[in-house]
C-alpha cells in the first residue's frame, strides 16, 4: 500500500531493520504533566537519518525494553531526532528516568508517511487530539517551510485541559505568523480559560477551508479520529484525501511479526498513515 | 428612508438555511440584534428562559458552578451556533449559566413570540424543531465523547 507517490524512501541508518543503532540524549523537556519530549543524536555519526513526516521509530532503553514512537521533530533538523511520549508503561517509565548523555537504540525509520507532497495546491486540514499534535508536527514544519505551495492550513487542536496543550510556545508562535489558522479547544476548563471548550469535532464546521479542495491529516485517539473523519465528510471533504495514523501494538517495525496486525493490514508496515477509504470500514469494529 | 429587517441576515444564516420565505417572515417578527460586552452575563441559572440566541460572531461560555471546583465552563458557544434551548420546554428556565467571552454579537429570538407562532403554525413548528433537533444530536455526541476521557491516560 501506498499513501503517497513522493520520491524514493529515505534511507535508514543501518540496512539491517532489526539492527538498533546507538543515540545519545542531548534534550529532556517536560511538555506537559505526563508527557515529555527526548531530543537525540547518533552517538557514532555525524550523519543519522533522513525521515518523512508521520514515520515512528523503534526506541529501545537499554535493558528494559523497546516501544514505538512517532518522530516529532522537524525533518529538515535530522540528524536530531525528537519523541514526544507519554508516560503510560514499563519502557515509557524507565524511558522518562533518562536525562543528557544518557543512551539509547534506534531503529527505523518505519512505517507510512502523511502526504505533504500531495496536497500541494489544496487547503490543509490539521486535525489533532491529545499526543497525537507530535507526529502531525513534522507535518507541520514540512508544511511551513513550503508555505507557497498550499492554500489556507488549518490546525485544529483538542485537548484535555489548557494544562495539557503539547507545544504550546510554538503553537503561539505559528500563530503570530498570520499565515497559519490555529484553533484550539479543550474538553474542560475552569472559567479563567478564554478560549474554546467543546470537543475538537465542533470546530470542524466553521473552519475556515475548501472541503472540495483539501486535504485532511487526523492523528489522536482512535474513537476521535473516526468521528473527526466523519465530520470533515459530512462537511465535504472526499475520503480519500482524509488520512489518520493508526496505532497497534507495533514490535518489529517492518510487517514480520504480525503484532500490529489489523483486520488485513500491518500498522507498522502499511501504516500508520492511512487513507481513510481503506480503513473506514474496520474503524469501530469490535472484533478488529 | 430605506428601513433594513434582520430577514436576510436569517435567511443567510445556516440553521436556518432552507427554510421557507414565508417561515423566515414569521421568524423575522420575533428577532432582534443583541451585543454583549467581554464578561458580561447573558442569563444565570434558574432565571427564565425567554429567548434562543444565534452568535454572529464571538465567543460564548456555558458554565456551571461546581463546589470545591468553581464556576466550570462546560461548553463554549461560538459564530453560527445556537445558544439555549430551554426556551422549547416548560417550565422554560436556564439550566446553566452563559456569559460573553469577548464581545459578542447575535440575534435573540423570543421564545414566547415563536413558541405561539409554531403553535399556529405546524410546518413552522416542524422546521424549527427538525433543526434544534439536529443542535441536541451534535451536542449530545459532543458530550458523549467528552465523557469518554479520551485524551485521559488510561494506561
Amino acid at each position: 500500500m501506498a499513501t503517497t507517490h513522493e520520491s524514493a524512501a529515505p534511507q535508514a541508518l543501518n540496512p539491517d531493520p532489526m539492527f538498533s543503532n546507538p543515540y545519545r540524549i542531548q534534550r529532556v523537556r517536560q511538555e506537559t504533566d505526563d508527557t515529555f519530549t527526548l531530543e537525540i543524536v547518533p552517538a557514532d555519526s555525524a550523519e543519522g537519518f533522513a525521515f518523512r513526516p508521520g514515520q515512528f521509530n523503534m526506541l529501545y532503553v537499554y535493558g528494559v525494553g523497546e516501544v514505538p514512537i512517532s518522530i516529532s521533530s522537524d525533518p529538515a533538523a535530522s540528524p536530531v531526532l525528537q519523541h514526544t511520549t507519554r508516560v503510560v508503561g514499563t519502557v515509557t517509565k524507565a524511558m522518562r528516568l533518562l536525562a543528557r548523555g544518557d543512551m539509547l537504540g534506534i531503529r527505523g525509520p518505519f512505517g507510512t508517511h502523511w502526504p505533504v507532497e500531495d496536497a500541494t495546491g489544496r487547503d490543509v486540514v490539521i486535525v489533532a487530539g491529545g499526543i497525537g499534535l507530535a507526529p502531525l508536527r513534522p507535518a507541520l514544519y514540512r508544511l511551513m517551510a513550503q508555505r507557497e505551495k498550499y492554500r489556507k492550513i488549518v490546525l485544529l487542536y483538542g485537548t484535555r485541559s489548557p494544562e495539557d496543550i503539547l507545544y504550546r510556545n510554538e503553537l503561539e508562535h505559528w500563530r503570530g505568523k498570520f499565515d497559519l489558522e490555529i484553533q484550539v479547544t479543550v474538553d474542560r476548563a475552569a472559567s479563567s480559560w478564554r478560549g474554546n471548550v467543546g470537543v475538537v469535532t465542533t470546530m470542524i464546521p466553521r473552519a475556515p477551508f475548501d472541503p472540495g479542495n483539501t486535504a485532511a491529516f487526523i492523528c489522536g485517539p482512535e474513537v476521535m479520529m473516526r468521528f473527526t473523519a466523519m465530520e470533515l465528510q459530512r462537511r465535504g471533504v472526499a475520503m480519500q484525501r482524509t488520512y489518520l495514523s493508526m496505532e497497534r501494538n507495533m514490535k518489529c517495525g517492518i510487517g514480520l511479526c504480525g503484532h500490529c496486525q489489523y483486520g488485513p493490514v500491518f500498522t507498522c508496515k502499511d501504516g500508520p498513515v492511512f487513507p481513510y477509504d481503506r480503513i473506514a470500514p474496520l474503524l469501530g469494529k469490535a472484533e478488529v | 428612508m430605506t428601513i433594513h429587517t434582520l430577514e436576510p441576515i436569517i435567511h443567510a444564516t445556516p440553521f436556518f438555511e432552507g427554510m421557507e420565505q414565508r417561515h423566515i417572515e414569521l421568524i423575522t417578527g420575533c428577532a432582534s440584534n443583541v451585543r454583549w460586552t467581554d464578561g458580561e452575563t447573558i442569563f444565570r441559572q434558574g432565571d427564565s428562559a425567554d429567548h434562543f440566541y444565534l452568535v454572529r460572531s464571538g465567543l460564548v461560555s456555558v458554565q456551571l458552578m461546581v463546589p470545591h471546583r468553581g464556576l466550570t465552563t462546560i461548553l463554549t458557544v461560538g459564530e453560527g451556533e445556537i445558544l439555549g434551548w430551554s426556551w422549547l420546554f416548560s417550565p422554560y428556565r436556564w439550566h446553566f449559566d452563559a456569559r460573553a467571552q469577548m464581545p459578542t454579537y447575535a440575534l435573540a429570538f423570543d421564545g414566547k413570540c415563536l413558541r405561539n407562532k409554531c403553535d399556529q403554525d405546524h410546518d413552522l413548528g416542524y422546521e424549527i424543531l427538525k433543526r434544534f433537533m439536529q443542535v441536541l444530536n451534535d451536542r449530545l455526541e459532543s458530550t458523549r465523547l467528552q465523557l469518554l476521557d479520551i485524551y485521559g491516560n488510561h494506561a
